[in-house]
């Protein structure tokens, strides 16, 4: 869908392959990723077409990585895309501000997706910040066909003032789906010799032509097309949107049956913001109300330039009358407009929320986040928690962002002590461990998964070896990154395009600087607690590869084994074992029969590992051709 | 017009395919469609669901504010009931597959599922229609389980509230899938659509 040639053709996209399509009509040469939610999508995309039409795709090891990559793309004039989460923006901080220092040749852009309400992030950053930090053009859709059409522009945009351009999108814009009219696939331009005397450097003497840029980009979105006005003209209500808060407040304003009161602009083009157009709006108001994601970005500048053009006006937005956190929603800005339009509440909503009579009926349980059946990581922090337990300390666990960030939670034991960034583990344990010195008496732990010991471990361990950290450093590396959806890491052996390369290995990069490095199976419940044990109380810098296949990943390739529990054998809740299977270990394949009183496995989510056959103390549950 | 269905379920039930098969059919009949997707972190046994707003006059907004579901398509009944108590309203219709899933805390025991009987006579009290459908036994007599979701999508169909004929849908099953998987996928449909249309579960 995303490679049709059908100019004016309409389909149903996704957000994420409406960005595909975007750079595909822009003319990409080069796009690049490190992958993270709720953008992983897109250059998987991209790479399976990338063959076929023509360009270049590839994940890299990290954010910072993939922009430098499509600098020096950009610098033979080829035309490029970045795509990133809010924390792979921050990731590239440092490159975006002397990137846009230096500026570019060929057309740079970066999507930055946030994740307003964190659906899968563990926070709600917002990537607005740090187009004025870095003196960057920032645009923003109000909709699927709007991202389309957005790249292709910020594309030629970025050529035209030779600097990169940021393209904020959020959650429900990427996982939203929505008609998007397909417009033309242009011919691939050839690339332009670099001369001798071409430079592309970011040095301080070009601060001035970062802000001239900056200006040229005002000039050109007071007369955007993807600012729109809609509703009664020269409102004294005004309404200005950013990004979706568009759509809800369309939407609650026909609902509430005013969409004649009221005037809406929506802006698509947001930093520099286009002064002569907001002040010709706000001329006319009296006050005005702001809806857009997460911070009171658009809220606090608009207050800026009121104050600046001496217009003297009411503004309500994210600082008071919608919520500070979390993300737009129908209900959030129906009753920020009601409160905005002095509408009383006539009568309770008709369903959902407080006074709802539905919501007084059956006690309904909740969906609970856990490791999938088989995970490896379960089995990690279950053997984790007991050789720590059996030092009588249960020392301190240090970790980041993946999968296994869930151990924080009933999952993993409870198996958590610390996780901030990606990469965080390690150098806090350093630092940690360092204390040990000086009379701090903990055994101190650090964990990654593979795909992150690659984005931003390496420095890590590196700092922890030269300063003779006391630390064990474990590495769950279960051949995926398997949190976003199995793209490619450099431990994989394959590339976005689909070509095999060279896996680097953990072991021989640990080795290479010297680390001490041990390897195990997370599946060896006893032989791996006793090594941990050991580990532990050995000193200095170790490092220990737990390695394990992703079960997802597993169960395409391994044939199940059947497991099963032997009724005569399990001794129900008379075993005193209080339900090890089902309540401690908590893999949703062990189950409890409660009409026989003992456990059972569900033969559907079961995918074999066998686990919880060895953890068994009764030794009831058994596995196809027996343990192993 | 206008047409609010929300699809729920569980993680893996493929419930995002079938949104997107059904709101691409009716972008191709000349609708405006949009589809909000939430799953965030729970693409593993988690709560998911996704809003279809159907209209002949502008493209809504992705998610379909508290009380206005027209229909909720749920694929466990549970879930039926978490989002009826949210989206609906007392002219909502339901349908609903009968299979339970049971979530973590139930199966370490701390939680309980309510009786089926009772979560039916909750739905029931609190639409205006309820379908209780075996989709994913019917899915298993047709021979793979997975299909329980193009099933819900043929019972659906077959609701007064959508524009669509089963010929329409099989054109985007025909972008998606070939060969028997294509004809199976037909197939299946057609029972959940039949199924509706002779008041099956009703």
């Amino acid at each position: 869908m995303t490679t049709k040639n059908e100019p004016g053709k309409t389909y149903l996209m996704q957000g994420n392959e409406a960005i595909v399509r975007g750079a595909l009509e822009g003319g990409v040469h080069f796009a690049s990723s490190y992958p993270g939610s709720p953008s992983s999508q897109v250059l998987g995309m991209l790479g399976h077409i990338a063959e076929q039409m023509g360009f270049r795709a590839e994940w890299s090891t990290n954010e910072t990585t993939a922009l430098q990559s499509c600098m020096g793309a950009s610098f033979a004039n080829g035309r490029s895309i970045c795509i990133v989460k809010q924390n792979g923006l921050l990731v590239q901080s440092d490159t975006i501000h002397c990137g846009a220092l230096g500026g570019i040749k060929g057309g740079l852009v970066i999507v930055s997706s946030d994740d307003p309400d964190s659906h899968s992030s563990t926070n709600e950053f917002d990537s607005r910040h740090m187009a004025i930090s870095a003196n960057i053009p920032l645009l923003e859709p109000a909709s699927v066909q709007e991202t389309k059409d957005m790249i292709p522009y910020a594309l030629d945009l970025s050529e035209e003032l030779e600097q990169m351009v940021l393209v904020r999108v959020t959650t429900r814009i990427c996982h939203g789906r929505g008609g998007v009219e397909l417009g033309e696939l242009p011919e691939k331009r050839p690339f332009t010799p670099i001369g001798e005397w071409d430079r592309m450097v970011g040095i301080n003497w070009l601060h001035s032509f970062l802000l001239e840029k900056l200006e040229r980009a005002r000039e050109a979105f007071e007369v955007s097309e993807f600012n729109h006005y809609n509703g009664k003209p020269k409102a004294k209500n005004l309404i200005i949107t950013g990004g979706t808060g568009m759509k809800y407040v369309l939407d609650s304003l026909e609902d509430l049956g005013i969409e004649d009161e009221v005037g809406v602009l929506s802006l698509g083009t947001l930093w520099p913001l286009p002064e002569k157009l907001i002040t010709e709006h706000l001329a006319d108001a009296e006050k005005v109300l702001v809806v857009e994601e997460v911070d009171p970005f658009l809220e606090e500048h608009i207050a800026a330039i009121a104050g600046k053009y001496k217009i003297n006006i009411e503004i309500y937005g994210r600082n008071d009358i919608i919520p500070q956190i979390g993300e737009l929603n129908p209900e959030v800005v129906t009753k920020a407009l009601k409160e905005f339009m002095g509408i009383e509440d006539e009568k309770a909503p008709a369903c959902g929320g407080e006074g709802c009579p539905a919501a007084e009926g059956l006690a309904i349980p909740e969906r609970e986040l856990t490791f999938c059946a088989g995970c490896p990581h379960r089995a990690s922090f279950f053997i984790l928690k007991q050789a720590l337990r059996r030092e009588g300390n249960h020392g301190v666990v240090m970790g980041d962002i993946g999968c296994y960030t869930m151990a924080g939670q009933r999952a993993g034991q409870y198996g958590y002590h610390f996780m901030s960034c990606m990469g965080s583990g390690i150098s806090a344990a350093e630092g940690l461990g360092q204390l040990t010195n000086y009379g701090f008496d903990q055994p101190v732990v650090s964990l990654c998964g593979d795909s992150t010991f690659f984005h931003t471990v390496v420095p890590g361990l590196i700092n922890a070896k030269m300063n003779n950290a006391n630390i064990l450093h474990i590495v769950l590396d279960n051949s995926a990154t398997a949190m976003t959806g199995f793209q490619p890491h450099p431990g994989t052996g394959e590339t976005a395009m689909g070509y095999e390369t060279e896996k680097i290995s953990i072991k021989a990069l640990c080795e290479s600087i010297g680390c001490p490095v041990w390897e195990a199976d997370p599946f060896d419940v006893e032989e791996t607690t006793q090594l941990i044990t050991d580990l532990i109380r050995k000193d200095g810098l170790k490092v220990l590869i737990l390695l394990q296949p992703c079960a997802t990943l597993a169960a395409k390739t391994r044939a199940k084994k059947k497991v099963w529990v032997d009724a005569d054998k399990c001794r129900g809740d008379n075993c005193g074992c209080d339900r090890y299977c089902s309540r401690v270990w908590g893999c949703p394949g062990n189950i409890w029969d409660f009409e026989k009183d003992c456990a059972a496995i569900d033969e559907v989510v079961c995918v074999g590992c066998g686990v919880c056959a060895k953890i068994c103390p009764a030794k009831a549950i058994q596995v196809e051709g027996g343990e192993e | 017009m206008n047409t609010n269905v929300v699809i729920c379920g569980i993680g893996g039930q493929g419930n995002i395919l079938a949104s997107g098969l059904m709101g691409s059919a009716l972008v191709e009949k000349g609708y405006k469609v949009s589809v909000g997707e939430t799953y965030g972190a729970s693409q593993r046994g988690g709560s998911v669901m996704s809003h279809l707003r159907v209209s002949d006059e502008r493209e809504r907004g992705v998610l379909i504010p508290h009380g206005q579901a027209d229909i909720v398509v749920a694929f466990e009944p549970v879930e039926a009931l978490r989002i009826l108590r949210v989206y609906g309203n007392p002219d909502t219709k339901v349908i609903y597959d009968t299979r339970p899933a049971y979530p973590l805390g139930v199966l370490i025991g701390e939680d309980e599922y309510p009786a089926l009987e009772d979560i039916a006579a909750e739905i029931d009290a609190n639409c205006s229609e309820s379908y209780a459908l075996p989709a994913t036994e019917m899915a298993v007599e047709a021979g793979n389980a997975k299909v329980a979701n193009i099933i819900m999508m043929g019972a659906l169909a077959a609701m007064d509230e959508m524009p669509i004929e089963p010929e329409e849908f099989f054109m985007a099953l025909a972008q998606n899938f070939k060969g028997k998987v294509l004809e199976m996928n037909k197939e299946v449909f057609m029972t959940g659509y039949n199924a509706i249309k002779e008041g099956r579960g009703k």
